[in-house]
């Protein structure tokens, strides 16, 4: 016994030991971490590009997948819906994580991102790879790139270009019945609105008509309270009747320029159209809300971003010959429209940045921004926009091109969105919810923008 | 067997300890020891619950951003207090916050004591029915938030369409989240549809608590059904109501995550109850100073309330 008892021991653990040598084995290589079993080709490191979750982002994922293949770098995403992205990528770079390589961050992040040191500052690398800022749309470079503004200090590349603009159902327009009634009614054709007085009466004309047996409405435009949406739809009025973030010769003076008499003229319209010619239960719409609305047939006008006409004219049932897209149309004062899109930034904080960059000069090659343009992307680069063929290239390739030669960005200071909370509570407050007047909600907007420069030790 | 006798022979012996140690442990008086024992949890305590709110009242008087770790802190006193308590933004979302504090609660309780006073006379199936009122309050109130979203839908909604059913009027002619005088009370709707079954059970369980011979007692005196219920039954499960009324009056004041996701605060700022104000300063604008000081105003609101609330109650259970 004393001699079976250690034999059997022993060759039970020895099965014991190889069983769990093989499973480790198995285990490893089915991880891929077997040492020296890693092919050539493998992955050197991954690296992951934050983003708000959209149509552009599948086109992103997809070009993406030419820079591992060029480079052997991974690349993971996080994409955010809308309505939390800036709270979750403002919190993250606020916590100095790391989860984030590359941001592709909302334009009027860059203040604050610059100041507080959460971007990689790009000038020295830009000059190293020699990428210049002169190959982009002024606007973009302006917009999504530079801190201060008009200063040649870049914390980002420009990425996707946006802006503001309208979609129509181009069938309804088309119809001899809805054009004669039109006629009728307003003594002119329907067509594309050149004003927004024009837009106002379309919009009123189609609301509450019946239409293929169905009620339609005028037009979805943006009421979204939570974030950024009623600041992002208001101000293509606000533009377009004269408003200013403030005196040109004075900068962070804003009385009667934020509140001057062209402004209320705008929120006063922005507010009629809102009151007459939206869909109910429409008071806190925003970019998904307007293309629900399209795209089920309620509506006859959409404001939207650009970044989505791609998709919408693939729509099977609203895209193709029955939708037409147009920028902004001009107002009492002049024609301009918001600016959307984004820059791509490297987070300060990322252990990634060699890779961060590497990204950065690949997506800025001319081939890749042609590639990125042909996917879905808006790409920000002359080389792309300035091409005879652009304004052809898609049926609204034209107006976007339009759209960006008007632009006007939302303030980009570090205070941004403080300053942003303000004009949504106060415009939210007249429009929907009936608070007072336009001239008491602009008068109220200075009165808060003063306070929170104040707070910043702005002088004015 | 063998086992048996193998475990039978086992000796033990003991294991000298040395004398210094006894000595050491017979040395700790009780209330060494007692420390010895709750020292961990004070620890724990003080790490995650004391040191915040003390950080917190020490920034609530600087003019301290999360998202500017390195700008210099600035000391502003009772600024912060001050610009709160005099601000009409701040006053409009507390009182929204009243409104949605008392409707709730009030309704809640009316229908969660008249619920459980049906469910506590037994009836056949009373079982199912108590697991059917109950769930609402088992959904998670991000789940409840969405759906309601959708329920109000003006064009969509069954809400709508039941209400349409019953009045006569379109059911896309009222919308019940984007109309000023609506939207608070579409809030109250949803909460306490959602918390009425907790009510209920807080209030079946004091009614449960009440001997049966009591009303025997009654019975045997001749008094009435509603003599019985006002001299008998509200009196001894009122500390239980007062409990219910306790629990959602501090959990409706802080209430954030179900009108964030039904209304945002909005249309303007007609929901925006107090902790929807301060997520926005905190963690949108970054004023971690004056959102620290709004914090410590409401928890001294909520804490003094609640506590002339626990005498009260007291004195009614001492009755």
């Amino acid at each position: 016994m004393s001699m079976a008892g250690p034999t059997v021991r022993e060759s039970v653990m020895k099965q014991t030991v190889n069983a769990l040598l093989t499973t480790c084995g198995v285990l490893a290589s089915a991880l891929g971490v077997g040492v020296g079993t890693t092919p050539a080709h493998a992955q050197a490191k991954t690296i992951t590009l934050c983003w708000a979750a959209w149509d552009p982002a599948n086109a992103l994922v997809e070009l993406s997948k030419d820079f591992t293949a060029k480079t052997g770098v991974g690349m993971k995403f996080e994409f955010v819906p809308w309505t939390n992205y800036a709270d979750r990528f403002l919190n993250e770079l606020n916590s100095h994580g790391s989860l984030c390589d590359l941001i592709i961050g909302d334009s009027q992040w860059i203040g604050g991102a610059a100041e507080n040191g959460q971007y990689v500052k790009l000038n020295d690398f830009f000059k190293k790879e020699g990428i210049s800022m002169d190959d982009y749309m002024p606007a973009t470079v302006v917009g999504y790139s530079e801190w201060p503004k008009n200063s040649p200090n870049y914390w980002a590349l420009p990425a996707m270009g946006d802006a503001v603009g309208w979609t129509y159902r181009k069938d309804w327009f088309a119809r001899p019945e809805i054009q004669a009634d039109f006629k009728a009614k307003y003594g002119r054709d329907l067509a594309v609105p050149k004003t927004l007085d024009e837009l106002r009466d379309i919009a009123k004309f189609f609301q509450g008509r019946e239409i293929d047996g169905k009620k339609v409405y005028g037009a979805s435009i943006y009421t979204e309270r939570g974030s950024e949406g009623i600041t992002m739809g208001v101000s293509n009025y606000l533009y377009d009747y004269g408003f200013q973030y403030q005196d040109p010769k004075k900068p962070y003076s804003m009385d009667g320029f934020v509140n001057s008499p062209g402004a209320v003229k705008g929120l006063e319209a922005y507010k009629e159209l809102y009151k007459c010619c939206t869909p109910p239960g429409a008071s806190n719409s925003y970019m998904s809300e307007g293309l629900d609305a399209f795209k089920s047939g309620q509506v006859a006008l959409q404001m939207n971003f650009f970044a989505f006409f791609p998709g919408l004219y693939k729509d099977p049932n609203v895209g193709g010959d029955k939708i037409g897209f147009f920028s902004n149309p001009a107002g009492a004062a002049t024609q301009a429209t918001q600016l959307g899109g984004q820059g791509i930034s490297v987070v300060s904080y990322s252990k990634n940045q060699a890779e961060a960059l590497q990204y950065i000069k690949w997506f800025s090659g001319g081939d890749v921004q042609k590639k990125w343009w042909a996917l879905g992307g808006y790409s920000c680069a002359k080389s792309v926009l300035n091409d005879p063929g652009f304004p052809n290239s898609a049926p609204f390739a034209g107006e976007f091109l339009k759209s960006m030669g008007m632009v006007v960005d939302f303030w980009a200071e570090p205070s941004y969105a403080q300053l942003l909370q303000a004009e949504q509570k106060r415009v939210h407050d007249y429009v929907v919810a009936d608070k007072g007047t336009a001239q008491e909600a602009l008068d109220g907007l200075v009165k808060d923008w003063k306070a929170i420069f104040k707070e910043e030790g702005k002088k004015f | 067997m063998n086992d048996l006798s193998t475990s039978s022979q086992i000796t033990y012996r003991a294991v000298p300890i040395r004398p210094g140690v006894i000595r050491r442990i017979r040395g700790l008086s009780d209330q060494a020891l007692a420390w010895l024992f709750i020292t961990p949890t004070i620890v724990l305590l003080l790490a995650i619950n004391i040191f915040p709110l003390v950080w917190t009242i020490y920034l609530s008087f600087t003019n301290y951003r999360a998202n500017r770790p390195n700008a210099p802190t600035l000391w502003l006193g009772t600024d912060w207090y001050q610009s709160i308590l005099t601000d009409p933004d701040i006053w409009a979302a507390m009182q929204v916050t009243a409104h949605f504090v008392v409707w709730t609660v009030l309704i809640e309780t009316v229908l969660g004591f008249g619920l459980a006073f049906l469910i506590d006379k037994k009836f056949r199936g009373h079982g199912l029915w108590t697991t059917i009122i109950l769930l609402p309050m088992m959904l998670s109130p991000a789940v409840v938030g969405n759906f309601w979203t959708f329920l109000y839908q003006p064009q969509i909604g069954l809400f709508n369409y039941v209400v349409a059913f019953f009045t006569g009027r379109g059911a896309s002619s009222f919308q019940m989240l984007g109309d000023v005088t609506l939207s608070p009370w579409a809030i109250v709707i949803v909460d306490a549809w959602m918390w009425t079954p907790y009510v209920m059970l807080i209030c079946l369980a004091g009614l449960r608590s009440i001997p049966d011979y009591i009303y025997e007692a009654a019975e045997v005196d001749r008094a009435s059904n509603w003599r019985q219920f006002w001299s008998i039954t509200l009196p001894m499960a009122l500390p239980f109501i007062m409990l219910a009324v306790l629990f959602r009056g501090i959990e409706n004041f802080k209430m954030f995550d179900m009108v964030n996701l039904l209304t945002g605060g909005g249309p303007g700022s007609t929901t925006e109850v107090a902790s929807i104000t301060l997520k926005r300063a905190a963690f949108e604008s970054w004023r971690t100073g004056y959102s620290s000081a709004f914090a410590i105003i409401l928890f001294v609101t909520v804490f003094g309330l609640a506590n002339i609330y626990v005498k009260a109650l007291n004195r009614v259970k001492s009755r």
